[in-house]
């Protein structure tokens, strides 16, 4: 759509209310007027939420036929189908700002569109659930609750009732950890080697230093961001190295210090190569998570037609009948 | 066993089975209460597990959400029959030590609910026809005079209930929607439909509970099964099969190869680590 | 899917045939009295599939006693330009709230 010069003066103006706005810390509603980068910034961190969340269902959702407990069997199955939920809720909100879901699918399928790196790594064993839950659904969270208060009111509000479930998934999988490193030598032995694979992924989860960062100083003036992916990280790291010491596990970092200046574990550098590498299309399964979706879209394409079709033709009846 | 006349009707026959006699020539039975809750336990956990495998490849993220919900469900009904069992066996099985060691030919289940998942008209037809019977039957034996039994039935009823009105409106939908979901569905349901027999049968193990109180009668429940399950199939445009041969043999531990291959998956982690706790 | 596959299976008012389905908006009570509130959406093909999938998506945990679903396009909002002349007025009209009225001690309302 050409836009005429003269309306340049006005949008600075708008600008400058809507940023306004958001310093006194008002909430963005669909209808409220925005900059057109905010709207495009907001779709897509919203959709690769929304897709992190879908891609996030396949690693768990590998190990639900061997789970060796009928309560873990069904802990895991209503994980990841909150999983779906969220997704679910997420893409709605990514809606409100006037993109078809359909539209949102295409983007994550053909590439276009990024979802977490923690997720294009492969689950090896069963302990793998309990690590996931521990770290990723722990990282998560630490990363959520902030974005509980975020600018733009349907992603907060999204934000909100995740947040409940996650901490329950956060829980869960803590429990499974706990139990493992309480049993058996084999058991302590699996968990040990799930916490030596997903440690440092899940570091990478909360994305390079915010110096390096492309998109954080703008997400952080409109407050869709709260906090530097820096500072995220290193609560995460002093929340979850006093949880492993409490079971007894080692995090697979002999550079892991506590600072009493600061009051922060210390750690080792982090190797952005590998992260660099995963988002890129690299890492161990990237192309077996996104071959699996593109499976399930394409096999559910009669389903998803019959069901229009029947509507219309119920649609169809009723309006002949009236 | 059940087989149908020229007219489609079923003559529903006493099982050949006999009790736990050395040498004969028919399968070994536990205490029938036991066998009972078994049928139904297996019943629910080997379908819950079918449906499990839908997760994160359903066709539309809502109906991967439908479909997970059913299978935890079916899981925690699954449990609970399967406790039941272990606590009247009285032998210290736990529904775990049942569902995770005990061999193919030792499940009760019906052979319709082992059969894999097919695509997801295959899946919902498959769902379809056994909540249809699933409902009827619980509500049969939620009024039984078992009250352990009665009371687990009345819990899993509300849910069947749910779960019939979500398969059957699918069923309608397939049928009466496009041209291939209607082929689809179609031969989804010539596939089925001779594993539908063996829900309706009654043998030495329904006699023997019946004298504890707990007594459905499989010959009305078939006929209100045929009904709900005809009005359904018709506003689906679809065809019933004729002629069919029923297949039998799960209640009796006479499996299809496929349960061996669910069961080696399902039971691999538990049986890697024996006696550990998870 | 490619272009060429997606063309064919256009249906004849102009949707494309394979879809994400319409949007909906669903509410829910939280209890029997309270008010119907915002949830969320669902997408589905008719009201009740949206029903169903409302029901699995924001009450499979006993939430909800009852669920209301709308289609998303039905629904007409108040633009966010119209907030002053179209809610601002009321405030200082104070007539119209409960506290303008002064009731002697003692003395019961209802």
């Amino acid at each position: 759509m050409d836009q005429p010069t003269f309306v340049t003066a006005d949008e600075s103006a708008l600008t400058a209310a809507f940023e306004a706005r958001i310093a006194a810390g008002e909430s963005i509603e669909p209808k409220d007027w925005m900059p057109d980068r905010y709207r495009r910034q907001l779709v897509r961190m919203m959709s690769q939420h929304a897709h992190s969340e879908i891609v996030g269902m396949l690693p768990e959702g590998n190990w639900i036929t061997r789970a060796p407990s009928l309560r873990r069997k069904m802990s895991l199955i209503a994980k990841v189908q909150d999983e779906a939920g969220h997704g679910l809720y997420i893409y709605c909100g990514t809606e409100t700002l006037g993109v078809d879901r359909h539209e949102l699918v295409e983007q994550l399928l053909d590439g276009r569109a990024k979802y977490s790196s923690i997720f294009n790594y492969p689950t090896l064993s069963w302990a793998d659930m309990g690590v996931i839950g521990w770290f990723v659904d722990g990282a998560a969270i630490v990363n959520q609750t902030i974005l509980a208060k975020a600018s733009y009111g349907p992603y907060a509000r999204a934000m909100v009732r995740i947040c409940k479930e996650e901490n329950f998934h956060k829980r869960q999988g803590y429990e499974i950890c706990a139990t493992l490193a309480n049993g058996t030598p084999a058991q302590r032995e699996m968990l040990q080697d799930a916490v030596n694979r997903f440690w440092w992924p899940s570091l990478m989860m909360f994305g390079p230093s915010d110096v390096d960062s492309p998109n954080s100083a703008e997400l952080l003036k409109w407050r869709v961001k709260r906090k530097t992916n820096d500072e995220l990280r290193q609560r995460f790291i002093n929340l979850t190295v006093p949880q492993a010491a409490a079971i007894g596990i080692t995090l697979p970092d002999p550079d892991l210090r506590f600072n009493a200046e600061t009051n922060n574990w210390d750690f080792g550098e982090i190797d952005w190569t590998e992260f660099f590498q995963v988002i890129g299309g690299n890492g161990p399964c990237n192309r077996e998570r996104i071959a699996a979706r593109q499976q399930a879209h394409d096999e559910g394409a009669w389903v998803r037609e019959a069901a229009t079709a029947h509507a219309a033709k119920q649609q169809g009846r009723a309006t002949q009948a009236a | 066993m059940t087989t149908h006349d020229d007219n489609d009707t079923p003559i529903i026959t006493s099982g050949a089975a006999t009790l736990s006699v050395a040498g004969v020539r028919g399968p070994v039975f536990a205490a029938p209460l036991v066998e009972y809750l078994l049928r139904l336990g297996d019943d629910r956990l080997v379908l819950g597990h079918r449906l499990s495998e839908w997760c994160g490849h359903g066709p539309i993220l809502e109906e991967d959400i439908a479909l997970s919900n059913m299978a935890l469900d079916l899981v925690g009904q699954a449990n609970m029959f399967l406790g039941l069992a272990g606590e009247v066996e009285g032998a210290g099985r736990d529904a775990d030590a049942l569902a995770y060691f005990r061999e193919g030919v030792q499940y009760r289940n019906a052979l319709l609910v082992e059969l894999p998942r097919g695509d997801f008209g295959f899946t919902i037809m498959r769902q379809f026809l056994f909540d249809a019977y699933s409902v009827l039957f619980l509500d049969a034996l939620a009024g039984c005079g078992h009250a352990g039994v009665a009371a687990l039935a009345a819990k899993s009823l509300k849910e069947d209930k749910y779960h019939l009105r979500h398969s059957s409106e699918w069923v309608v939908r397939l049928g009466d929607g496009t041209n291939e979901s209607r082929t689809r569905a179609q031969r989804s349901l010539d596939g089925l439909w001779r594993y539908t027999g063996e829900l309706f049968e009654y043998d030495v193990i329904d006699e023997a509970v019946a004298t504890e109180g707990v007594v459905v009668d499989r010959a009305a429940l078939f006929s209100r099964w045929d009904s709900m399950v005809r009005e359904v199939l018709q506003r689906a445009t679809l065809d019933i099969p004729k002629g069919v041969v029923m297949a039998s043999g799960g209640r009796r531990g006479r499996h299809t190869e496929y349960l061996g291959h669910l069961l080696t998956v399902m039971q691999s982690v538990a049986r890697a680590h024996p006696g550990a706790t998870w | 899917m490619t272009g060429d596959v997606k063309a064919l299976h256009a249906t004849s008012n102009g949707v494309e045939a394979d879809n994400q389905w319409s949007l909906w908006e669903v509410f829910t009570q939280p209890g029997k009295g309270a008010p119907h509130e915002h949830a969320g959406s669902v997408h589905a093909t008719d009201a009740e599939h949206a029903l169903q999938n409302a029901r699995d998506v924001y009450a499979r945990r006993g939430e909800a006693v009852s669920l209301w679903v709308v289609p998303a396009d039905a629904i007409v909002a108040s633009a966010p330009g119209d907030a002053g002349p179209f809610f601002d007025p009321g405030n200082d009209k104070a007539y119209r709230h409960p506290q303008f009225y002064k009731v002697p001690r003692g003395v019961r309302v209802f």
